[in-house]
């Protein structure tokens, strides 16, 4: 399944009303371990393919967004479920920690 | 631009110097710090040292090897990693030196002050990449705790950014030259507070700093901290490496107490050894 943008616009009807678990990466482009984090992501969203949402947050562009969070620090990645913080991590993360937080 | 650097001169970055450059590679060694060995009065659990050694001297004949067969060894404090376009680029207190891998050896420094907070409030007000996080406290009042160089490189991106910029010593002395003008507050450290996030620093004489957010970079940058800054995978503060002491990045090694396990001279040669020889494999 492949990686949601989210954006102020969206993040609404993707995440907070969404009734899957919902994995979201808050990164930036310049930032070095949110290069690292990416393709970790990606893993993830490749294996879980559709069984939960995965997206991605840039905070560059949606700075706002992400202290509405309380994300002060990226790569921050955030497990939903239903709508709810359910997990926050931060800094890069290994998979089988991320995947065992989203069972 | 080098075939190989490797920060640290104790008996990981050392043997892993060696063993790339007999395979024919071009290696700096670059270090600064005290390495835990040097520290150690007398080693009497090492292989074929019958009456022990003393650790200066095994710490002193390490590097004398290494120069025997010219491989590089300079004295200099390694302030940053960079990774662009598949040359890593090193930044030290004098120069900035490139090279196609690189092996890290600092050893298990710890990477936090002993304070109250400090871990409770990591991701909301605490930070250890300036680049990465600088730009959460555009117009805001932050606090770099730290004493030296590498505070100050973290201290000259974040002038530009933030309303301003204090360096909390935390009771140490400064040790290098800082940014000019800057605030600079010596008192120890008792906690730090905050509701959800970092708003204060209090001193252990009682009184009090108001701040939005605190970068960390005690003492000399140790392999965690480059870690934190360049995206390594870490595990309960140790560096993660596979067999090969491959990280998670590309051409990028780590091996000895930095990457945890038995903090023994033995495990940390098998690692060096280890990370020499993969790191020759990797460029060529």
């Amino acid at each position: 399944m492949s990686v949601i943008n989210l954006n102020r616009e969206n993040f609404e009807s993707e995440v907070v009303k969404s009734n899957q678990t919902v994995i979201v990466d808050f990164y930036a482009t310049w930032c070095a371990p949110c290069r690292m984090m990416s393709p970790i992501i990606d893993a993830i969203a490749e294996e879980l393919n559709g069984t939960i949402k995965v997206g991605k947050v840039d905070c560059d562009e949606n700075q706002e967004l992400a202290i509405s969070y309380s994300v002060m620090s990226i790569p921050t990645i955030i497990i939903f479920k239903e709508g709810k913080v359910a997990k926050q991590f931060v800094g890069v993360t290994d998979k089988t920690e991320l995947m065992e937080a989203i069972k | 631009m080098y075939d190989i650097i490797v920060i640290g001169a104790g008996p990981a970055g050392i043997t892993a110097a060696i063993y790339a450059k007999r395979a024919g590679a071009n290696v700096l060694v670059l270090y600064n710090g005290e390495s835990n060995v040097e520290k150690t009065d007398k080693i009497e659990n090492y292989y074929g040292f019958k009456d022990g050694i003393d650790g200066q001297t095994l710490f002193k004949n390490g590097v004398e090897q290494a120069k025997n067969l010219e491989v590089v060894v300079r004295k200099e404090e390694v302030l940053g990693i960079e990774k662009i376009d598949n040359v890593f680029y090193i930044e030290t207190t004098l120069k900035k030196y490139d090279s196609k891998a690189v092996i890290i050896a600092t050893g298990n420094k710890n990477l936090k002050p002993d304070v109250k907070g400090i871990s409770e409030f990591e991701g909301k007000g605490i930070s250890y990449c300036a680049i990465c996080d600088g730009f959460f406290y555009r117009e805001k009042n932050v606090a770099v705790i730290g004493n030296g160089a590498f505070a100050n490189k973290e201290v000259e991106h974040l002038k530009n950014i933030a309303n301003s910029v204090t360096i909390l010593t935390n009771g140490n002395q400064i040790k290098d030259k800082i940014t000019e003008g800057l605030n600079v507050n010596s008192k120890p450290i008792k906690q730090i507070q905050g509701e959800n996030k970092v708003q204060r620093v209090e001193f252990e004489d009682g009184s009090g700093l108001d701040i939005d957010g605190i970068f960390i970079a005690i003492g000399e940058a140790s392999g965690l901290d480059f870690a934190k800054r360049l995206g390594i995978a870490v595990k309960n503060d140790f560096i993660i490496v596979d067999e090969n002491m491959q990280t998670n990045i590309s051409g990028l090694y780590a091996c000895g107490n930095v990457t945890g396990g038995l903090l023994q001279i033995c495990k940390a040669t098998y690692e060096g050894a280890k990370a020499g020889i993969s790191a020759v494999k990797f460029i060529k």
